[in-house]
């Protein structure tokens, strides 16, 4: 019998394929920040200093706790992959403007050291890391998170310092286009973010457009916030303040942060069902709960609480939407 | 248009290294290492011993198992060993190796004029198992059992898997070029082995030339020339039946449960020889490529000729290579070094440079979907590599049909976190044939 020839290895041998697609999580991540910064911008601009201290520490905080838990549990550390940055400034952009800035920072450590590591880290998070964050400053502070300020920029002096959903809660409807002086009126502060409300949420035509490039990169799928504004659309449509089909749809898809939270937050891919199907009911039931908190809930706003709910069926919704398999009828 | 199949992915072709290269013959090996195992199935035994006297074409080894394929001698010369040796596929398998007499004469009888038009099924059949051919893709079953039509079952249609949706390999498309009347009396006899009228062509868009030849060859015979979109794994079988002919291989089975039959252009070519000339499969054309080979080449080859002398035909290197695949870069296997034989599925020996693989690392999987959109199976891949992180392959074959995988790559291709789900299968379907074996 003859020697088995060596069998050193010369060459790399991992297992097929051997190409990749240029594809990565930074870039998807990188891309979702950049898509957000122009409504974040807005904000700043609107909203002042307090809002632009707010989304600093906001991101340079979630970025240092991630680092932190990484080196501490001697993981390899990712901070530039976008992601924990990304929950910086989604959760910034979704705290209001006045909120005392060093708050910012004990909600990107619950996203981060809670919601995010010690559910498994990235990819293995329940609930959207910056929801959760949102949602614990919303218990803790309750005050100081639901106080909105005046706008820095030269609008009506009429637009008050509460939001338009408060308005409505509190006030009504009629008192709410009262405000703006007219309905037009309205729709086009709402359109272009001239309202007080959450530093990332108001400038309904920034949000849209980064979402739309997020669609065209094929990042997120278009059927996520379309069935999810939509259905919160029709449903405040149907159930209007003065009866059936009174409501006033167009206010209630631009109001609070539905834009923000249909674009950036139900298609967080992580804690959404993974297939589209999944996807779909996820945003249908997601706007079925905004829709249900903000019309009967104690609260003016649902949009958080809606996606987080959704959140924890997103396995379940999994288990019922496997893809259709080759091979296999029905 | 036509319609495609579900999912796939469309990575770079990089066909232009090679696609208007003729094919070039290589010289023959100073000794060929033939292994006695080239194909799915039984191995087979050695008929000659060290010191034997053989000629071209000769079998050498042989078995009585019907699902194998014979091993014949590439070269005349003299069996100087019989033993362990280096294997593409394998690690290390059983091989005869034949020093070169430099005569390169035929075994008697070889080649012969055979009027194949007179032949029925079971003779054709029996050609065709007698000569060793295997499907040349890569996959290396057997041909003669996929010919043979079970008693429950009627054959339909034949197709010929021209697509070579692999990235790099051009193999098939220069013999489409070049061989097309051995290419249409292959699928001709193949046809009436199987007792079929219905014949397609399935070519992949991307070689319009090789449509256009292959259309015109094929002129009057009846068989159907299709131009398919060009995306991976169009020419994965069950792919290919779906987009011909509209119907899906169930689940766990077989093409001939849709009554088809695929082979491919080089096997086509094998039944053709040996056929008509009653030459066995002895060689086969493929493509050396990639950006590590200074001369990227079609060249016809020897079994038994090694990687090494392959590679040095074509210039040798021209950087030290990261990789070196057998086969295309989707499926192909990455080999530890050169000194290993050409055996018969070999479709191409690729030399990657540094970066030109580009597998990256793997971090976690963030659930994009990105993989289910990829599977052509309708699988969810992103399960495989979670549940084979923690071991649970029976979960993954029982919830996730981890068995219809067939391991095309299009989900790692398309990861953003490049999970290696590809090993995760692998592993897992190790795993749990193991244990299903332990348990009988
Ligand atoms: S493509 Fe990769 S990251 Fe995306 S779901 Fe599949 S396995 Fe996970
Ligand atoms: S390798 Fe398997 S799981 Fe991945 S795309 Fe191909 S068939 Fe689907």
């Amino acid at each position: 019998m003859a020697e088995v020839k060596s069998n050193k290895e010369l060459f790399n041998v991992s297992v097929s394929p051997h190409i990749r697609s240029e594809e990565s999580v930074s870039k998807i991540m990188w891309t979702v920040n950049l898509t957000l910064a122009p409504a974040a911008l807005f904000g700043v601009y609107h909203f002042g200093l307090n809002a632009l201290m707010i989304i600093l520490l906001g991101i340079v905080s979630a970025v240092f706790f991630e680092w932190a838990v990484e080196k501490i549990r001697k993981k390899p550390i990712t901070i530039k992959d976008g992601s924990a940055f990304l929950t910086g400034l989604l959760l910034a952009m979704c705290l209001p403007p006045t909120l005392p800035a060093w708050m910012a920072i004990v909600g990107s450590f619950i996203a981060i050291v809670v919601a995010k590591h010690a559910m498994g880290g990235i990819g293995s998070n329940i609930f959207n890391p910056a929801h959760i964050g949102r949602a614990a400053l919303m218990v803790s502070w309750p005050v100081a998170m639901t106080t909105w300020s005046k706008m820095t920029t030269s609008v009506p002096d009429v637009v008050s310092s509460a939001t338009p959903l408060n308005i409505l809660k509190q006030q009504g409807y009629d008192a709410l286009i009262s405000t703006f002086g007219s309905a037009s009126n309205m729709y086009q502060a709402m359109f272009l973010g001239n309202r007080s409300g959450s530093i990332g949420e108001t400038c309904t035509v920034l949000l849209v457009l980064g979402g739309l490039f997020l669609i065209y990169k094929k990042y997120i799928n278009w059927q996520v916030p379309v069935v999810m504004i939509g259905t919160v659309g029709i449903l405040t449509w149907i159930f209007g303040p003065a009866g059936f089909l009174t409501g006033d749809p167009l206010f209630h898809m631009m109001a609070g942060g539905l834009i923000i939270g249909a674009f950036f937050m139900a298609t967080d891919m992580v804690t959404i069902p993974i297939t589209i199907k999944g996807q779909i009911i996820f945003a249908f039931g997601a706007g079925v709960l905004t829709t249900l908190i903000r019309l009967k809930g104690g609260y003016p706003e649902g949009v958080c609480y809606a996606i987080l709910l959704m959140n924890c069926l997103t396995p379940l919704i999994d288990r019922f939407c496997q893809p259709k398999k080759f091979g296999v009828r029905g | 248009m036509m319609k495609s199949f579900r999912g796939g992915v469309h990575p770079n072709d990089r066909k232009s290294y090679t696609a208007n290269k003729p094919i070039e013959t290589a010289p023959l090996p100073n000794k060929a290492i033939i292994p006695v195992r080239q194909h799915i199935g039984a191995p087979c035994s050695p008929i000659v011993a060290k010191g034997d006297l053989v000629k071209k074409g000769q079998l050498i080894a042989t078995t009585d198992a019907f699902v194998s394929g014979n091993v014949h001698a590439s070269i005349s010369g003299k069996v100087i060993d019989v033993g362990e040796y280096p294997h593409p596929g394998l690690g290390t398998c059983l091989a005869i190796v034949i020093e070169n007499d430099g005569q390169d004469e035929w075994a008697e009888g070889i080649p012969l004029k055979r009027d194949w038009q007179s032949l029925d099924a079971d003779s054709i059949n029996k050609i065709i198992r007698e000569a060793g051919i295997v499907g040349m893709g890569g996959a290396t079953f057997p041909t003669h059992v996929k010919m043979t039509v079970p008693k429950d079952k009627t054959a339909e249609a034949f197709i010929l898997n021209a697509a070579e949706c692999e990235p790099y390999l051009t193999a098939d498309h220069r013999l489409m070029l070049e061989e097309s009347a051995r290419i249409v009396t292959g699928v001709k006899i193949a046809m009436k082995a199987l007792g079929v009228t219905k014949g397609y062509v399935g070519i992949e868009d991307n070689k319009p030339d090789a449509i256009e030849v292959m259309k015109k060859a094929f002129e009057g015979t009846g068989v159907e020339v299709m131009g398919l979109p060009t995306k991976y794994p169009q020419g994965a079988e069950k792919m290919l039946i779906k987009v011909i002919t509209g119907k899906e291989v169930p689940s766990g089975g077989l093409p001939m449960d849709v009554g088809v039959v695929v082979q491919n252009v080089g096997t086509a070519i094998a039944i053709s020889d040996a056929v008509t000339q009653g030459i066995p499969l002895i060689q086969r054309v493929t493509t050396i490529s990639g950006k590590a080979i200074k001369e990227p080449k079609n060249i016809l080859v020897r079994v038994g000729t090694t990687f090494r002398e392959a590679i040095d035909f074509c210039g040798g290197f021209a950087s030290t290579p990261e990789k070196i695949l057998s086969g295309g870069p989707m499926m192909g296997m990455a080999e530890p070094h050169i000194d290993l034989p050409i055996i018969k599925g070999v479709s191409g020996i690729l030399a990657l440079a540094e970066g030109e693989s580009n597998t990256g690392k793997q971090s976690p999987c963030i659930r994009c979907g990105r993989c289910l959109n990829a599977c052509p199976m309708g699988l969810n891949p992103s399960m495989f590599s979670l549940l084979g992180e923690k071991n649970l392959f029976e979960e993954a074959v029982e919830d996730f049909s981890l068995l219809d995988c067939v391991e095309c790559g299009s989900c790692v291709y398309a990861c953003p976190a490049k999970r290696n789900i590809v090993q995760y299968v692998k592993y897992s379907k190790a795993q749990n044939a193991a244990k299903k074996a332990a348990k009988k």
